[in-house]
């Protein structure tokens, strides 16, 4: 990244990075409130058809108007966020759950059998496209949201796997392991008490940019249809259904296509944001 | 500059064929599976092929009417047994051997073969001989009278094949049509030309290609970029006030024979209590499906029947919309927290309609279980593996009524009165009899909730302004293009 020179670079990053991690905290927040607020109150019931009331463009009744069927667009966002985070946050669980625990065995035996046996496993599911391999889990599992978080938390072990392993190589070279190793202990407790700790800031920082791909990822498999199935909504979903709509309710389409753009947005700008302030040795390779 | 070019390449690929005004390219939603309508279900290759390729002794016109076709007339015996088919002199194949009674017989002895892969071999069951008089007439012999063999041999399932050209059917389909197969690139496009030698009216375009666009939205697209002329069976019922509302276009609406059902799985508990059925089909709220799904095309029906046959009886009363009556039956059965898979296929009357369901069943307390499925999907595990409890399918077959006589059939509705009714029936040549009988197969299905009737499904073709001659009702599965011609 190229800044125009300043006398106090440093410092003006800084306050810039801050900004967009308020900014992107912010807009995190918001979908998460409205996600957790959609258990207890919507405006309207999403399972509910009103096919009397569809198609009203949004207005003081219907805040983002109302789809095909007659439910409430701002109604079905909440309760599509709810989805969205729901598989995000588990498909990350799957990836964090395994990947970093591998990684950190990878790095204890670097090296060794172990090491290539794992990180030549990460690469084969590197290799192939993500969303190719998610559909053809869902398509031979079949749809829902439980066969999307599986496909998209399988594609996040690889990604914590490395990181985590390369992370912990620069450690295992360290004085203080050294010491450890010292005293005795063994490459589990090592890895558990000292290396983890260690990497916390890293893997929360990557934790937030796979949750963001986490969104997309699910918005994608049920706009192909392979997410979750109706009733419940979801974001793609409603994207895919709004299509041959757009020309005459365009909100249908506006609606979810702006809170996917703002959910990742945020998220993305808050993972750019935590990675300045917790880890400042990445801010300075830049 | 750009269109200029195109033009010029336009003008090269017809080359010395003449005018762009004598071509058309039509879409439909599905490609056909192969080219042989007498050894397949799908409507898609009726969709092709009727009347434009194939022709039976007789056809369907526009109006769902019997009339003839290779065949200029025939004469029926006193006894209702004997049907004489007097043939069309000088007609040919497209290959350019002459078609005459022994290509019927050879066409209909096919179809009711022992070993016939016909999809409609019911059609034929009541055949006993077909005999060739001389070349230009066949007796065809019934077992019993049949006052329907005329409506049997317009099916795209009767028409009349040659044994010179019947091994490569299936991909060089050769028929005595207005117009010849030129060409199929699978998963784009089939050509068809004008048959010059035809022995009826020829036809008025020189040159049609048949695309198959199943997305809603790209064939949107499509016709909106006119890349196609003609959208037969437009698949997305929104976008119709917008082509109507554009001067470019012309939208057709019309009946189809595609009666819309919730089809209940029969066999299986506890949708083997009518009680159950009766409590589904009082849930279900037509109208709110008919304006959701549809965006307000197609009418409600009350048993399998089509609203347009004159013989109809409007039974919607028997199953009107009536949540507390639902929940009573469902209370009488014994029936709680019930949870029924719903199957659908990729058509918008079912995916949106499933959904609408979904709802409305919800409201009366049963949980559905939705499940997309793909057609071939669909076929396989629904149609044929009858793994289902509700799915929801249009029947688009005329007159189809007789297939709740089959109890093997994917709803497994098996009633001895009703199937000795369609026995009877099937028998009967007196049309004022037969109404009749039609009228009570219609009550005996209403009665026994077989299946949730929703609604007739309605066909909509968008054209450009300026072609004449589409068919606006779709009897049969067609699009038969022998008519149409530029207005120009």
């Amino acid at each position: 990244m190229t800044l125009p020179a300043d006398p106090r670079p440093g410092l003006w990053r800084q306050a810039f990075r801050a900004r967009s991690l308020i900014l992107g905290a912010l807009l995190s927040l918001v979908f998460l409130a409205a996600a957790l607020l959609s258990f207890l109150w919507t405006p309207y019931d999403v399972a509910a058809l009103d096919i009397a009331a569809k198609l009203r463009p949004p207005g003081a009744a219907h805040w983002l108007g109302t789809d095909h069927f007659g439910r409430d667009v701002l109604s079905m966002i909440m309760v599509g966020a709810r989805t969205s985070i729901a598989v995000a946050v588990v498909a990350v669980g799957i990836g964090v759950g395994l990947g970093v625990p591998l990684g950190l065995a990878a790095a204890a035996r670097r090296g060794g059998w172990l090491d290539e046996l794992i990180m030549r496993a990460n690469d084969l599911v590197f290799a192939f496209p993500s969303l190719v391999i998610a559909i053809l889990i869902t398509a031979v599992f079949g749809p829902g949201a439980v066969n999307a978080i599986l496909a998209i938390g399988i594609f996040n072990v690889p990604v914590f796997a490395r990181l985590t392993r390369g992370a912990a190589l620069s450690l295992w070279k360290r004085d203080f392991i050294l010491a450890a190793r010292v005293a005795g202990k063994g490459a589990t407790r090592i890895s558990a008490e000292h290396i983890l700790p260690n990497l916390a800031n890293l893997l929360i920082v990557q934790g937030t940019i796979q949750f963001s791909l986490g969104i997309l990822a699910e918005a994608g498999l049920s706009y192909v249809g392979l997410g979750a199935q109706p009733p419940t909504p979801s974001w793609g979903r409603m994207l895919a259904e709004s299509q041959t709509m757009i020309s005459f309710a365009p909100w249908l389409a506006l609606m979810p296509g702006m809170a996917i753009v703002l959910t990742v947005l945020g998220l993305n700008l808050m993972g750019d944001g935590l990675r300045d302030l917790l880890d400042p040795r990445l801010r300075r390779q830049r | 500059m750009f269109d200029r070019l195109k033009l010029a390449f336009a003008a090269l690929a017809i080359g010395a064929s003449g005018a762009a005004a004598a071509d058309l390219t039509v879409a439909i939603q599905l490609e056909p599976p192969h080219l042989d309508p007498t050894s397949a279900a799908a409507g898609a290759i009726d969709s092709v092929l009727y009347s434009n390729v194939f022709e039976g002794l007789t056809r369907f016109a526009s109006d769902g009417s019997i009339v003839p076709g290779l065949a200029k007339s025939w004469d029926i015996s006193d006894d209702g047994l004997v049907y004489t088919f007097h043939l069309h002199d000088g007609v040919k194949f497209h290959d350019g051997t002459t078609m005459d009674a022994e290509d019927v017989k050879f066409s209909l002895d096919r179809a009711r073969a022992e070993d016939s892969t016909n999809a409609q071999k019911a059609l034929f069951a009541g055949i006993a001989d077909v005999e060739v008089v001389d070349p230009l007439t066949v007796k065809v012999t019934l077992s019993a009278p049949n006052g329907s063999l005329p409506f049997n041999l317009a099916w795209g399932d009767a028409v009349i094949v040659a044994p010179e050209s019947i091994e490569n059917i299936k991909t060089n389909p050769v028929g005595t049509g207005a117009f010849r197969f030129v060409n199929w690139v699978q998963g784009d496009k089939i050509e068809l030309a004008k048959n010059e030698d035809y022995w009826g009216t020829p036809a008025r375009l020189d040159h049609v290609t048949f695309r198959f666009i199943s997305d809603p939205t790209a064939a949107f697209a499509a016709v909106m970029a006119e890349d196609v002329d003609v959208f037969a069976g437009y698949p997305a019922p929104e976008n119709l006030p917008q082509f109507e509302a554009d001067p470019r276009f012309q939208v057709i609406i019309g009946n189809t024979e595609g009666e819309t059902i919730l089809a209940m799985n029969n066999r299986r508990e506890p949708l083997n209590d009518v009680r159950v059925r009766e409590a589904i089909a009082h849930a279900i709220d037509r109208q709110a499906i008919i304006d959701g799904a549809m965006f307000g095309l197609g009418t409600p029906i009350g048993a399998h029947f089509a609203p347009h046959n004159p013989a109809y009886v409007d039974l919607t009363a028997l199953s009107a919309y009536d949540p507390e009556k639902s929940k009573a039956l469902l209370a009488e059965a014994g029936v709680e927290n019930l949870t029924l898979s719903l199957k659908l296929p990729p058509p918008s009357y079912a995916r949106r309609g499933g959904e609408i369901i979904a709802s409305q069943l919800r409201a009366v307390g049963i949980e559905t279980r939705i499940e997309n499925q793909e057609w071939a999907q669909w076929l396989e595990n629904t149609f044929k593996g009858h793994d289902f409890d509700l799915t929801i399918v249009s029947h688009t077959e005329p007159m189809d009524f007789g297939i709740y006589a089959n109890p093997d059939y994917y709803f497994g509705y098996d009633n001895p009165a009703y199937q000795e009714l369609i026995k009877t029936l099937d028998l009967t040549t007196d049309p004022a009899k037969r109404t009749e009988l039609m009228r009570q197969a219609q009550e005996i299905m209403a009665k026994d909730y077989v299946n949730g009737f929703l609604f007739e499904l309605a066909v909509a073709t968008v054209a450009k302004a300026d072609i004449r001659g589409l068919w606006k009702d779709a009897p049969t599965q067609a699009t038969d293009l022998t008519a149409v011609y530029w207005d120009e």
